[in-house]
């Protein structure tokens, strides 16, 4: 025990390099997946045929692609395509496209969910399709959204971890390196899932928050 | 104003509306009566176009109705509408309701708006509810607030949709009471309602709907208290007296 918080004591500010980049990935797919899910969920439940057919397939395609694929496919590939990107721009892409596809799904069952009766009350004062949705949609759907937004976070942050597969020096990434270099296993990782772990717990406590905002009304 | 020439409408293979030819005066109180499943709501869905219809013609103060048109927003601004189940915004105030089309459809200065919106309010007896959520009114309060939020749009007539059916018994009268108001003032009222009383005391003219079609139409206190048509007859025998 004395030798693991030794270890730890001498890893810590190493890993916390690695958590920065953890948080730098979670938080750019985070937004990018989010952006693009509502794109994909306003096409889907647009009404307009092509458009909505169009996002499904997108959203299948993506959803039947394994996100390490899609990343490997983003940094090795791209450059043969003669786009070049960082690893952590393939990073944040790839992780933001591959959930966009569950952000969107979540969105549009989120707005499906609202009343129709809401729609029509919206339209018989004049509003349009786009004014229904900022004003009246949307806001609603938001609170039936959030608690499985939350999820979708939580579960951001430990896919980022597959960003090491593409050389993105993030917490698992610092972790394997000093295991391989140390032969400390056991003290590494445990540490390096302790710090996934608190990482994790406030964002739980976030979803249940959200959780019990929703279920009030 | 509104003129309902030859209106067909089916959902799948049923036909719900098999013909109607009807008209509404500017002013006029328009009852709409019928059993359930008649197509009586329908009727009232076409005319601001949440229901497309098949074949015919519906038009607004001259303005051909077609929901896919985008004169559909103007006529739609200017035919209100008035839901069975309310249908407010519940993440809104009462007033943030009532104001919602003026402040973003009709783009009114929002000191103007607001202004107009708690005087909307107290004229439907909701002063102090201004700042409350719709779930915390009583249906019948809900229900008056919708009819503000319906005249905050300065609509030429309003569509109501069995306004009362959704209210318990004792907080009927109040939202009639309103309607009453309206009508008074000489607001066009188009009403879909089971509330024969109403419609004997308040409306100039009533249509009885069955199966689709316009089965005998009328001066309300006529065709309530003579009814010609046996189907008419009979309706109004089970409604007035169910024992």
């Amino acid at each position: 025990m004395k030798r693991f918080w030794h270890d730890a004591a001498e890893f810590f500010p190493i890993l916390m390099n690695g958590v920065a980049l953890t948080i730098i990935v979670t938080i750019g797919s985070l937004l990018l997946s989010t952006v693009l899910g509502l794109i994909w969920a306003m096409m889907r439940v647009s009404g307009i045929r092509v458009l909505s057919m169009l996002s499904a397939s997108l959203i299948n395609v993506i959803r039947g692609i394994p996100i390490i694929v899609l990343l490997f496919y983003l940094y090795f590939v791209m450059p043969d395509l003669g786009v070049t990107l960082s690893a952590l721009q393939a990073a944040i892409l790839g992780l933001g496209i591959a959930y966009s596809a569950y952000q969107a799904e979540n969105f549009r069952a989120g707005i499906e969910a609202i009343d129709k009766g809401q729609i029509e009350a919206a339209q018989s004062i004049g509003m349009g399709w786009w004014l229904t949705m900022r004003r009246v949609v949307l806001p609603q759907a938001v609170r039936i959204v959030l608690p499985p937004y939350g999820n979708v976070m939580i579960m951001m942050l430990k896919d980022s971890s597959q960003a090491s597969t593409i050389t993105v020096a993030e917490l698992a990434l610092q972790g394997k390196l000093i295991a391989s270099s140390t032969f400390k296993n056991t003290n590494v990782f445990t540490l390096v899932a302790l710090m996934y772990l608190t990482m994790s717990i406030p964002l739980i406590l976030l979803v249940r928050h959200f959780e019990k905002r929703a279920g009030k009304r | 104003m509104i003129e309902l020439n030859g209106v067909h409408k089916s959902f799948g293979k049923v036909e719900v509306l098999k013909g109607i030819t009807a008209s509404v005066q500017k002013g006029e109180v328009v009852c709409i009566i019928g059993p359930s499943g008649s197509g009586k709501s329908t009727i009232l869905r076409c005319i601001n176009g949440l229901e497309s219809y098949d074949r015919g013609e519906i038009s607004v103060e001259g303005l051909k109705v077609d929901r896919d048109a985008a004169s559909i927003v103007a006529i739609r601004t200017q035919v209100s509408m008035v839901f069975q189940r309310f249908n407010l915004f519940p993440h809104r105030t009462a007033l943030e309701n009532v104001i919602e089309g003026p402040l973003f459809v009709k783009r009114e200065p929002r000191a103007q708006a607001y202004e107009r919106g708690r005087a909307l309010l107290a004229r439907v007896g909701l002063a102090e509810k201004a700042d409350v959520h719709p779930p915390q009114l009583s249906g019948g309060q809900q229900q008056r607030v919708a009819i503000a939020r319906a005249l905050a749009m300065q609509p030429k007539a309003i569509l109501f949709d069995e306004p009362t059916s959704a209210l318990d018994p004792e907080l009927v009268g109040d939202v009639l009471g309103v309607m009453r108001k309206l009508a008074d003032e000489g607001m066009t009222m188009v009403v879909v309602t089971h509330e024969m009383g109403f419609a004997r005391d308040v409306a100039d003219r009533v249509l009885f709907i069955d199966g689709g079609v316009i089965v005998e139409q009328g001066p309300a206190k006529a065709l309530l208290n003579q009814p010609q048509h046996p189907r008419t007859q009979d309706f109004l025998r089970r409604v007035l007296h169910p024992l």
